[in-house]
């Protein structure tokens, strides 16, 4: 991890003082343990405050769509994907972009390590790239990186840039891994059993919407649910308007979402928002052969159509 | 229960399926009438919000349709909105906010006043063996 943030840190150098960007998006140390801060280095002094560990999460081709000038980003695998959907939903020119691809081995899901600390505050934390330190008042253990992953992470099959500048690092090898099996074991139970577990999923949901707000791909001018005249969806929470806004969310990221995981890792009350997504990717996978932000010359799924496209709805 | 009757919403496609809901009218085919129509330009327009506002405000099935793929007034409005509808119908399923039988999808053209009573008689039988709609009404009241 450390050599990563040499990597970048001397990157955002070289370009800064070339004058070859405006900005070099990438992280910096945050206040709170597990947590880095996304942070937009304009100058070349800034660039000795970036860093990259495994904290670094958030999705930062969030802060792409309209953005003028020239940037350079750091991207890991799943951030390199969105930004290929946000080239293709000309939302950013890549003529702007310098893209500083990442080999991704994963980030640090911090509700993992912190749910088996019984309630022991943790102060402190270091990312070794195979393990990670972590240290109290009064204790100091080391935890195998592998077994504290997101879980968007422990299936992910994109874990290199598929688009980038210049690589900060060797690729990683890829995982050949089912992404669906828990999605197949929803869709497996009975409609009734379905209907409550996604109730009992978004109980929680207290409706701020920081799952939208994290998403890259979430980029309208006005969500659909700030709309109002007509208002389709209800702003109380009610268990229908709670679930038809997670269901909309999900159903506006039909074939853009790349399973970051932003989503997830922002919302406060730890909902498996992935859920609705996921389905979304498997369907789009399994009827149109589509895998988002992984082909830069390929339409999106939902702005094309083929004459022979299946019907699995009639009837 | 014995005499509940559902409530079923019909979007129906201006150039296509509601010219046929009036052919099966003027030619006096029987169907149930548990549908309301609301006249959409072209299927395309269907957005998945309209389904669900459909339910929260408590009916019981929803009936989608448009014109055959390759026949839209608008040459391609119905191709997108069938990806859209395949999508849709799964997820629907998937989360549990609708039963198999309570959304239905179909495509008819404005000569097809049978196939419009015949699908309409099916689909008012479909949402009947589901029975009524419970789970996805809104309770509270509207807040404008």
């Amino acid at each position: 991890m450390q050599t990563y943030t040499e990597k970048i840190r001397q990157a955002a150098k070289r370009l800064l003082s070339e004058k070859r960007v405006d900005a070099v998006i990438g992280f910096r140390k945050g206040t709170v343990v597990f947590m880095n801060e996304p942070f937009l280095a304009k100058i070349p002094e800034q660039a000795d405050q970036l860093v990259w560990d495994g904290n670094c999460g958030i999705n930062l081709a969030n802060y792409l769509p309209k953005m003028t000038g020239n940037i350079a980003i750091a991207a890991k695998g799943c951030d390199s994907r969105s930004i290929v959907i946000h080239l293709l939903e000309n939302q950013i020119k890549r003529e702007q972009l310098y893209i500083l691809g990442i080999p991704c081995s994963g980030m640090i899901d911090k509700r993992r390590i912190q749910d088996g600390m019984n309630g022991r505050e943790i102060l402190k934390a270091e990312d070794t790239g195979q393990n990670v330190r972590i240290y109290g008042s009064d204790f100091e253990q080391t935890l195998e990186r592998a077994d504290f992953l997101q879980e968007n992470c422990v299936i992910c099959t994109h874990k290199n840039p598929v688009i980038y500048d210049e690589l900060l690092g060797e690729p990683v090898e890829e995982n050949q891994i089912d992404r669906y099996e828990d999605i197949r074991r929803i869709e497996s139970m009975l409609p009734e059993e379905k209907r409550l577990y996604f109730n009992d999923l978004i109980k929680p949901c207290i409706r701020c919407y920081a799952c939208r707000n994290a998403c890259p791909a979430c980029f309208c001018p006005t969500c659909f649910v700030d709309e109002s005249k007509p208002q389709w969806v209800g702003k109380t929470i009610d268990p229908t308007d709670t679930f038809t806004f997670h269901f909309l969310r999900a159903f506006h990221l039909a074939g853009r979402c790349t399973d970051c995981g932003a989503c997830e890792r922002a919302c406060p009350v730890g909902i498996k928002v992935r859920l609705f997504t996921k389905k979304l990717e498997k369907e789009v996978k399994e009827l149109y052969g589509y895998e988002a932000g992984v082909l830069q010359d390929q339409q999106p799924p939902l702005d094309t159509y083929r004459p022979e496209d299946p019907e699995p709805f009639l009837g | 229960m014995s005499d509940w009757e559902p409530k079923i919403i019909a979007f129906l496609c201006n150039w296509c399926s509601y010219g046929a809901a009036d052919l099966a009218g003027v030619s006096r085919f029987q169907y149930p009438a548990n549908i309301r129509i609301i006249r959409v330009p072209c299927s395309g327009r269907i957005n998945p919000k309209f389904i669900l506002a459909s339910l929260r405000h408590g009916a019981d099935g929803v009936w989608v349709s448009g014109c055959h793929p390759g026949d839209c007034h608008y040459i391609e409005g119905n191709l997108y909105a069938r990806r859209k509808f395949a999508l849709l119908k799964s997820q629907l399923e998937y989360t549990g906010i609708v039963e198999p039988g309570r959304l239905h999808f179909s495509w008819i053209s404005s000569a097809e006043g049978t196939k419009f009573a015949e699908t309409a008689r099916h689909v008012v039988d479909s949402v009947k063996q589901v029975g009524p709609a419970q789970h996805f009404i809104k309770m509270q009241a509207q807040v404008a």
